[in-house]
Parts: structure tokens; C-alpha cells; sequence
């Protein structure tokens, strides 16, 4: 920091000129170098509002050391002519000296001294003319009284060849808001004897550079994925709706693929689609009335269905998979409602389901499916639709079309579509239906009650949400923990 | 499937925004609008495509169970029926023409142990051109990937009926005794040889081992021993259908009769159009070792009466009988009002297989009036919203252990078997893992006992992360239970690692007595909890944790996990290299 006397100076000038001044001017008034000035206003910024300076790269020129040196002592060459006497000078001599080796070249190439290289005693120098004009020097001492104007850019050019001046940043100073002539010393912090000798109040305080960043407090993230989920969990429960016990991750293919009308050579049970347990391999309970109603069902239709008509095998349903979707709890939820007395009900869950399938960008082996389920007396299709708006309208969506698509246990079965403002075109959002009687009729819900039903996967809005691209940055152990850190709070209609 | 502009123009369709709304309407999947030129440049580069046609070509995906909407024949028929263009034809089993006797297939008892069913039907005089013998044969390979789950349930021949003659006999026979010139080869080969043959066929390999490993393998002779075709695998080269071909014996061999008789009727449902007495088609006869014999294809049309009332009322519109019969007519359902109330008969022709119950029809009903007509209104089902209670305690320990300084992972619930064994010093027999059968690769071998591999793991992808890294996640592991109807049940964990110079086992402890606190149990031997030296672990020399620094953890005297420092080695296997403490253990006693 440099001294109050020197800062008290650079003030008292200030003061005396309306409109401020440059921090060269106070240089060459004060007769010290310009970098210290410099030095000087960063010191008298970091008081407040004492003085307010504005950065200018002002073409203005300045003389390096080497510069200053040939102005006042001359350019190297003309230094090695005067050196030079008239009886001449060994070279080995002249080369010694500190101008010795440009000055000699520079000398020779403007033809004032020649070289004897047969001199006996060894190669001499000798001048060539008797006086020289050394418009180097001349040059320089115009830049270095400020009169760099005089020259031409040519000449400026030249010099700067020679690396003997540069362009300096220098500082606009006007008075600052709470200008004064006088140094008073800033506390950096309040402390607890000022408040209680009430000092304070005398004191000036160092200003906080409020460009900074504060220190990030000591704390722990919610994942994305997971403040995601709680929020659709808070829209469902906002709508009625009771959430599932999915906790149940091993299911047999009675429950996940027959329970739901889904024939035993769909491919969905393919071994290539799902993942099948070996250990435990079987599933060993069932209802046993209502398998058989599902067995009839299959084979040999029933409840105004022709059914699939194939030999149903109970070896086939028994085999034990990783879930493929979260229907297979509502299955089990829809054939538990069926054994009481009938009362409407709203259902969702949301939780992690799996597919043995090739795994990219956006697909992995496992996922989070949100789905929700309502069952109750004549329920129609326009019912669906619009509890899906009323959804989607919480969700931030409201522009929705559907469109007829096909579902082994859902009849109609509409994909949902919402318009996307940024693609300009209709994306799709997620599956809807209404479960089959074959599905409903079997588990002994009656004839009249209706279930809609539709899904979508959690991790699709997610990655859309906070813009991730590969699913593996979000989900599983390869997760950028920064972006964990980073991620906003989630409000999923804004 | 590609459609071109004179099908669009043939369902008087020109712009192709108009079409794009079309296909969504009728629910099919408008994939991209390209041309011959442009998926050849794609698909073989530039050079390839010098010379291709720059017509444009529509790209569109079916339903999975519209078999009839499978060709481009079926599609714009569809179509032109949907904009009313067209009456939708009614297709018709007939005799010879010639009054001779119907073509006949025997099938011997040999075929029972290993393809039992078959079907077969003949078109007559029909004309191919290049565009409709390459649909002919595009629907047969569609068909075989679809309803036909490829081949193992259904396998079609089809068969140039000039170049044999009937009747045909299907059998089974052992591989070496079968011999003959198969279709795309220049000379014969027995069964056996033909299977070593495709071994490396890009194609055929994908269905030898529907028969390979059976004794006898299906074969269909004509009555003079040449061999028609050796299903499910490959035609004989003899019989070979070409442009010219006029007469077509096409015979279905299947494991399930149900989708022999469909894919039959698809078949010639779809190319009658192209016979010179358009949509009828030649029956044959075909007979069972009993001596049953019945008669192919079935092309059966079936009537289903349904009211409006009931149309309307699941739908949730308004509209008279008539109006609902013209919708589904347009579905190709032809549809009458019967006359009585608002009774509507409905003809399910042979062609809408996925039609087999009456909510089917309600849907054809609901497309055809638009399912964005229909107007959208809120249930008025009261009910009252109750969380599940593991959720419901998740959701809140979640949002204080984040309060607590500690940073939310989610991860697999599937992981490698060394995961959660060799990793952390376990022996597999003892985790009660549920194992998979079928994993492509190692991450998915078992699904996981516990979180603690997935946080290591979490960390080692973090490590250029500022220390110290505080993890935490609360899910569910997989954990065998023969008391369970599956044999397995979840348990809803809560794991937590710290992560740094030195092990920090007080700060995991803190966790636990912060996580204590919030359930508001307090330190005690009895009614409280507390930790004791996990000393029975030690002994045997398996644990996760370093000696002497693992304890287990009692609440209300009862075990619920463990907390201490891990073992240098699961460190190291893990690929870590700081010390590291964690805390595991089950929430759900707390519920």
C-alpha cells in the first residue's frame, strides 16, 4: 500500500481540478514514476467512495527503462561513435562496452566508423565522420516530454522496433461521493467491543466487494431424480390419490404379465425383454379361483371374449421376473379391492421397474415408472382424458391430444401428446387406457366399474427438467455429483 | 412400411400435413417423409443412390396388433374404408372353379411331437407385378417377426401350385432322411447338412433352433416326393414362386392353431385383391391323423350385437345408433342397426383378428368419432389421498439427512454379484441375494442386499470431488423370503458413507444419533438404542468393516444394522483410496 503522504497528494490534487484528471498528469506533477500512481488509486478505491477511477486504455506513449536510457545518454551506436577517439579503438575494446555490440552494428551499417581488420595489434575501429546526428535520441526525447505527437507513424513504428517505448493503461480520477483530503483507517469487520464501547460509530468501515461470491454453505443436495418424484407424489396426493405399496421389486409372470391379459407369447415375456429370476425361480402362491378364471380367460375367453385360445400353462406364470412396470401392483391392488364390498378408489405409485434391454443415451436397464389408476362406475373415455389434463395441467402442460395406440391389457389405449413450444411440434408425454374386462371381469370387480389408468417414466421430465442429455449423468453411480450440488429446486409448473 | 403418392392419392389425401393428421387419427406412427434416393444415401451411401427415384415415400409404423394393416395392400385399404373412399370388400371361400376336388394337405401322427398344426389355402389366377410379389413376400417376413413370434408359433410356405401336385403330405422325419434342393441353392442337401449350412446364415440362423434339437423334423412332400418346404426353416427351391406364378398353395405349419388360421386369412385376405375374381379365395382340405378333416382358409365373420347406449356411455358421447354404425363401418366393422331399440349388429370380418370383445369395437367407435372430439370431463370419483408409510418416513428422513450435511445418490437396484460379495468381503451364499437368469452383462446378475456398493461406487465415479464426500441414499435392497408368495420381498434401507483424510467414525455416529433423534427413540439399552462391538463378525474374519471398529446397532434390543469403518480391502476393491465409515440400516422397524 503506498504511503498516506503520497495518497493525501494524489487527493489534494484531484481536488483542485473539476472533471478529474489522469493518473499520468499526476504523475508527472508529482514527479514519480506512473506505476506508482497506479498504485496509489487502487489503494484510494479500496477506501469507498473516496475517488472514483475509470480504466482508459489511452494511447499515450511512455519510455521503457531502455528508452529513458537512450535519452538521456544517447542510442547505442551513437554511444560507440563517441567512445570511439580519433586514433581509433581495438574492437575487442569497443565490444566490452555496454552499447558495445548493437551500437557497433547499428554504427557500421550507418557508415560513421569502419573496421581495420589487418590493424596491426588486431582489428581497430575508426570513425568515419566527424560529428553525427542521433535522431534516435532526438525522437525519444519528444515522447518522453509527451510530444510523441511530432512523429510520423512511421517513426513511431520504427521505435517500437526497437522495443524502446510502449502504450500505457492509465487511470481517469474524479472525486468519489465521499471525496476527502484526509486518510482515515477502515475496520474490515464490526466486532463485538465496538458495539459494545459503541466505537462504530466513528469508525469507517472497509467496503465489501459485493462482485464476489459468498462462501458456499456447508450442506446437503436432494437428488434430482428424487425432488422430481416428490413432486409428482405431491400432485397425486393433491388430486386424491393413495400411493401403492410397490415395494415389491420380484414378481411372478402371473401377476406381471397373465393377471393383465397379456398372452404367455407376447414378447414382452421374452428373454430378451425381461429379466427373469433363477433364484428364487418360482413363484409358489396364488388366489387359487381367480388363476383359474385368468387360465380360463386366456384359453378359452369368457366375459364376451373369445379370448387368445392357447394352451395357457400355469409354469409359465409361476416364473418369477424383475417387474417390468408398476401395473403388476395395480393388478394386485384391483384383484385385492374386488374381494370387499366395492368402493371407488385413486391410485399411483411411482418407483423403479425393470427391462433386460440394450441400454443408450436415454434408456438404461432400470427406471422409475409414475402411474396412476382410477376405478369406479361408469367411468368413460372422456373421463380419462380429462383427469389427464387436470394432471398435466399441474405439470406446467395444458396444450394435449391423444392418440389411438395398442396395449395388450388397456382397450381404448390412447398416447398422450403435448405440444412442444421450443420443438414446435407434439411430443409424446405417456400412455393411457382403459384395463380390459378380461383383465377387471376375472378379479370379480363388477360388471359396471371401469378403471383408467395411465403412466410415463419419471426420468424423461427429469432430464428435460434440469436439460441432462445421458441418463447415466442422472441416474446410478456414474452421477455427476456437481451437478447434484448445482440443481435447482423443482417446480414442475415453471 | 412405405407408402407413395398414389396410395395418398387413392385416399384422396395430397398435402402432407393432412396426412400427418390422418395417420394420427387412425393411430399410426407417420416415422419420416423421405424417398428411395435419400435411403440408399443413409444406407449404402451416395454412389449407391445415383439414379434412385426421388419420388417421395411416407414412412409409417402399424399397431403391433393390426396384422391386417401389416401390407400396403391392408393399409390403403384401411384407409380408403376410414375416408369412406371404399366399401370394405367381403372376402369369400370358394370351391374349385373347375369343380374338381379342393387341394388337400395330410397331416401324419409323426408331426405331434414337434409342430402338430397346419393350414392351407390356394389363390387362384393371380397377377403379380414387381411392387406386389415383393409385398407378397414382405407381409410373409412381417408376419413371421409378429403374430408368428418368429416361426415359433407359425411358419408359411408358399408355393407355385403349377410345379406340384396334390395331395400334400406333412410328416416328420429324421434329419438324415430328408434330402432336397433348397430354395437360393444350386444343389440338394439332407437336413442335417442344410442345418450346419445356415449356422451362418444371417437370416435363417435365427430359427434352427426351433427344430435342431428334435428327432424328426417337419417336412411337406406333393405326391410325387418332392418337397415342398422344411418348416419352419426353408422353402424347397421346386416349388418357388416367381412373377409369373398364377396359382398359389400357401400352407401355414404351427405349434398354435389359433394363429395358423389368422396368419392364413391374412395372407389371402390381403392378396385375393390381386386374383382375377378379386377377394375370394380357393379352399383346401386338410386332415388330421384322426381322419378329422377340415376345410381352409376359415375366413369367418362373426356378429356381435351392442347397444349404442353402451358405446356412448363407456365412450362418453352422444350419438344415435346410426351414426355409431357408420363409425365402425368405416373401421372396416360393417354395421347395421338392428331394428330393435339401439341394437347395432356388428361384422367382424376375418381380417380384425384383434377384434374379441366387445371393447374392442367401443374403441374403433371412439377412433373413428376422434378421440379429440370427444369432450374431456373430470370424474366426480370422491376419494381421500393416503400415503404408503415407508414413503411417507422416507420422504421425510430424506429431506433431514440433506439438513444433516449429507448429499442424496441414487443408485441400481441390479448390480454384479461381486458387488455385493467379494467386494465387501461377504461371502455370496450368505446375502440372500435374488439372482437373475438371464443378465446380458454382469451389472445385472443379482439385484442388490445392500446400498453400501452403490455409494462406494458413486464415490469412486466422484473422486475429483472436494473431500469430504457425504453420501447418502434410502431405498430399497432385494432381499429372499420363502414366506413371501414370490420368495422375496424389499427392505427399505438407509446407508450413509463419509468420505475422507481420516475415517471420521464419530461423524457416522453423529449421523446415527441425529437419524435417532428424528425418530425419537432415545440412547438406552432398553427402550433406546444403542451400539455394541460387532465381535462375532471379527471372529469369522468376513467383515466389511475394519477390526475392532464395527459395531452393531440395537433399537428397542433389537438389531437393525451396522456403523463403522470399512476394511482397507473393500476400500481398495472399490478402487477408493481414502478412509472411509459408513452407517446401514433397515427404517422399517420405525414404521
Amino acid at each position: 500500500m503506498a504511503d498516506n503522504g503520497l495518497l493525501e497528494s494524489v487527493l489534494r490534487l484531484v481536488e483542485k481540478v473539476d472533471g478529474g484528471t489522469d493518473s499520468q498528469d499526476v504523475a508527472a506533477d508529482l514527479g514519480v514514476d506512473h506505476q506508482v500512481i497506479v498504485g496509489a488509486v487502487k489503494s484510494l478505491q479500496a477506501l469507498g467512495e473516496v475517488i472514483s477511477a475509470e480504466q482508459k486504455s489511452s494511447r499515450h506513449w511512455e519510455l521503457t527503462g531502455e528508452g529513458r536510457e537512450i535519452a538521456e545518454q544517447g542510442s547505442h551506436e551513437a554511444r560507440v561513435f563517441n567512445a570511439i577517439p580519433d586514433e581509433g579503438l581495438p574492437q575487442n575494446q569497443l565490444m566490452k562496452m555496454p552499447s558495445g555490440k548493437v551500437g557497433f552494428s547499428k554504427a557500421m551499417s550507418n557508415k560513421w566508423i569502419r573496421l581495420d581488420k589487418a590493424h596491426e595489434g588486431g582489428p581497430r575501429v575508426f570513425k568515419t565522420v566527424e560529428a553525427i546526428e542521433d535522431t534516435v535520441r532526438d525522437k525519444l526525447q519528444l515522447v518522453q516530454k509527451g510530444q510523441s505527437a511530432k512523429l510520423e507513424d512511421k517513426e513511431k513504428n520504427e521505435l517500437k522496433k526497437l522495443q524502446c517505448y510502449w502504450t500505457v493503461k492509465s487511470y481517469w480520477i474524479t472525486k468519489g461521493s465521499s471525496f476527502s483530503t484526509t486518510i482515515t483507517k477502515q475496520e474490515t469487520e464490526l466486532t463485538p467491543e465496538m458495539i459494545a464501547s459503541g466505537s462504530w460509530k466513528e469508525k469507517k468501515f472497509k467496503p465489501y466487494n459485493f462482485e464476489a461470491m459468498g462462501v458456499a454453505p456447508d450442506c446437503g443436495h436432494l437428488h434430482p431424480l428424487m425432488k422430481v418424484r416428490t413432486q409428482f407424489r405431491q400432485i397425486f396426493l393433491e388430486m386424491g390419490f393413495t400411493e401403492m405399496p410397490t415395494n415389491n421389486f420380484i414378481e411372478s409372470s402371473f401377476w406381471n404379465f397373465d393377471s393383465l391379459f397379456q398372452p404367455q407369447q407376447h414378447p414382452a415375456r421374452d428373454q430378451h425383454d425381461t429379466f427373469f429370476i433363477s433364484d428364487p425361480a418360482l413363484a409358489h402362491e396364488f388366489p387359487q379361483d381367480y388363476l383359474e378364471r385368468v387360465k380360463k380367460v386366456h384359453s378359452e375367453g369368457g366375459y364376451g371374449s373369445q379370448g387368445y385360445k392357447y394352451d395357457w400353462k400355469i409354469e409359465e406364470a409361476q416364473k418369477n421376473l424383475l417387474r417390468t412396470h408398476t401395473t403388476a401392483v395395480s393388478a394386485r391392488m384391483l384383484y385385492k379391492l374386488a374381494q370387499q364390498k366395492f368402493t371407488p378408489v385413486k391410485y399411483f405409485s411411482i418407483d423403479r421397474v425393470f427391462r433386460n434391454e440394450t441400454l443408450d443415451a436415454t434408456h438404461l436397464a432400470e427406471f422409475h415408472q409414475i402411474e396412476g389408476v382410477v376405478a369406479d362406475y361408469g367411468l368413460t373415455l372422456g373421463n380419462l382424458m380429462g383427469i389427464l389434463h387436470q394432471f398435466f395441467t399441474k405439470l406446467g402442460i395444458t396444450k394435449l391430444r391423444f392418440k389411438p395406440a395398442y396395449n395388450p391389457y388397456t382397450e381404448p389405449s390412447m398416447e398422450v401428446f403435448s405440444y412442444h413450444e421450443g420443438l414446435k411440434k407434439w411430443v409424446e408425454v405417456g400412455n393411457s387406457g382403459v384395463f380390459r374386462p378380461e383383465m377387471l371381469l376375472p378379479m370379480g370387480l363388477p360388471e359396471g366399474v371401469s378403471v383408467i389408468a395411465w403412466g410415463l417414466s419419471l426420468e424423461r421430465p427429469t432430464m428435460i427438467k434440469y436439460g441432462i442429455n445421458n441418463i447415466r449423468e442422472l441416474v446410478g453411480h456414474k452421477v455427476n455429483l456437481q451437478m447434484v450440488y448445482d440443481s435447482p429446486i423443482c417446480r414442475l409448473d415453471s | 412400411m412405405y407408402l407413395n403418392n398414389k396410395m395418398l392419392f387413392s385416399i384422396h389425401i395430397l398435402a402432407d400435413e393432412e396426412f400427418d393428421e390422418l395417420c394420427f387419427e387412425f393411430g399410426l406412427e407417420l416415422d419420416e417423409i423421405t424417398s428411395e434416393k435419400e435411403i440408399l444415401i443413409r444406407e449404402q451411401g451416395g454412389e449407391k443412390a445415383e439414379g434412385a427415384s426421388d419420388v417421395v415415400l411416407y414412412k409409417i409404423d402399424v399397431p403391433a396388433n393390426r396384422y391386417d394393416l401389416l401390407c400396403l395392400e391392408g393399409l390403403v385399404r384401411g384407409l380408403q374404408v376410414f375416408k369412406e373412399k371404399l366399401e370394405a370388400p367381403r372376402y369369400k371361400r370358394v370351391s374349385p372353379a373347375d369343380g374338381g376336388e379342393p387341394q388337400r394337405l395330410v397331416i401324419t401322427e409323426e408331426t405331434a411331437s414337434v409342430r402338430p398344426h397346419a393350414v392351407a389355402a390356394v389363390l387362384r389366377n393371380i397377377t403379380f407385378t414387381q411392387e406386389r410379389y415383393e409385398s407378397f413376400i414382405e407381409l410373409q417376413e412381417k408376419l413371421h417377426q409378429n403374430i408368428c413370434r418368429k416361426r415359433t408359433l407359425v411358419a408359411i410356405g408358399t408355393h407355385d401350385l403349377d410345379t406340384i401336385s396334390g395331395p400334400f403330405t406333412y410328416t416328420a422325419k429324421p434329419p438324415g432322411e430328408i434330402r432336397f434342393k433348397p430354395l437360393s441353392q444350386s444343389r440338394e442337401y439332407t437336413a442335417a447338412e442344410l442345418m450346419s449350412l445356415y449356422k451362418t446364415d444371417s437370416h435363417l440362423r435365427h430359427y434352427l433352433h426351433i427344430i435342431e434339437n428334435e428327432p424328426l423334423y417337419p417336412i411337406i412332400y406333393d405326391s410325387n416326393g418332392i418337397v415342398l418346404s422344411m418348416p419352419p426353416i426353408i422353402n424347397g427351391d421346386h416349388s418357388k414362386i416367381s412373377l409369373n406364378t398364377k396359382n398359389i398353395f400357401i400352407e401355414c405349419t404351427a405349434t398354435d392353431l389359433t394363429k395358423a388360421k389368422i396368419t392364413l386369412d391374412m395372407v389371402v385376405t390381403m392378396f385375393s385383391v390381386y386374383c382375377d375374381e378379386p377377394f375370394t379365395v380357393e379352399e383346401a382340405e386338410v386332415v388330421y391323423p384322426d381322419g378329422r378333416l377340415s376345410v381352409y382358409p376359415e375366413l369367418a365373420y362373426r356378429t356381435e350385437t351392442l347397444s349404442g347406449d353402451f358405446i356412448n356411455k363407456r365412450v362418453g358421447i352422444n350419438e344415435s345408433a346410426e351414426s355409431i354404425a357408420q363409425l365402425l363401418t368405416r373401421m372396416c366393422l360393417r354395421s347395421e342397426v338392428s331394428g330393435e331399440g339401439d341394437l347395432i349388429q356388428v361384422e367382424i370380418p376375418p381380417t380384425r383378428a384383434d377384434v374379441i370383445h366387445a371393447c374392442d369395437i367401443m374403441e374403433d367407435a371412439a377412433i373413428a368419432y376422434g378421440f379429440n372430439n370427444i369432450v374431456r370431463s373430470t370424474p366426480r370419483t370422491y376419494t381421500v389421498a393416503n400415503q404408503l408409510p415407508v414413503n411417507k418416513l422416507t420422504e421425510l428422513l430424506r429431506q433431514d439427512l440433506t439438513a444433516a450435511g449429507f448429499t442424496e445418490a441414487l443408485t441400481f437396484a441390479l448390480c454384479s454379484e461381486e458387488d455385493i460379495a467379494d467386494k465387501l468381503r461377504k461371502n455370496i451364499t450368505e446375502t440372500r441375494a435374488v439372482h437373475i437368469s438371464n443378465p446380458k452383462t454382469a451389472d445385472f446378475q443379482v439385484a442388490r442386499t445392500s446400498l453400501l456398493p452403490g455409494l462406494l461406487k458413486t464415490i469412486a465415479a466422484n473422486r475429483k470431488m472436494p473431500l469430504p464426500l457425504k453420501l447418502f441414499e434410502i431405498s430399497d435392497v432385494v432381499l429372499k423370503d420363502e414366506t413371501k408368495d414370490v420368495g422375496a420381498r424389499n427392505n427399505r434401507r438407509l446407508c450413509a458413507v463419509y468420505y475422507n483424510k481420516s475415517p471420521g467414525f464419530e461423524v457416522i455416529h453423529g449421523l446415527l444419533d441425529r437419524v435417532m433423534q428424528l425418530l425419537d427413540v432415545k440412547p438406552g439399552r432398553n427402550q433406546g438404542y444403542h451400539i455394541q462391538a460387532s465381535y462375532l463378525k471379527i471372529y469369522f474374519n468376513d467383515s466389511t468393516f475394519f477390526p475392532g471398529r464395527c459395531a452393531e446397532i440395537f433399537s428397542c434390543g433389537k438389531s437393525i444394522g451396522h456403523l463403522g469403518v470399512l476394511h482397507p480391502d473393500v476400500i481398495s476393491r472399490f478402487e477408493l483410496t481414502m478412509p472411509c465409515s459408513a452407517i446401514d440400516i433397515d427404517i422399517e422397524p420405525f414404521l
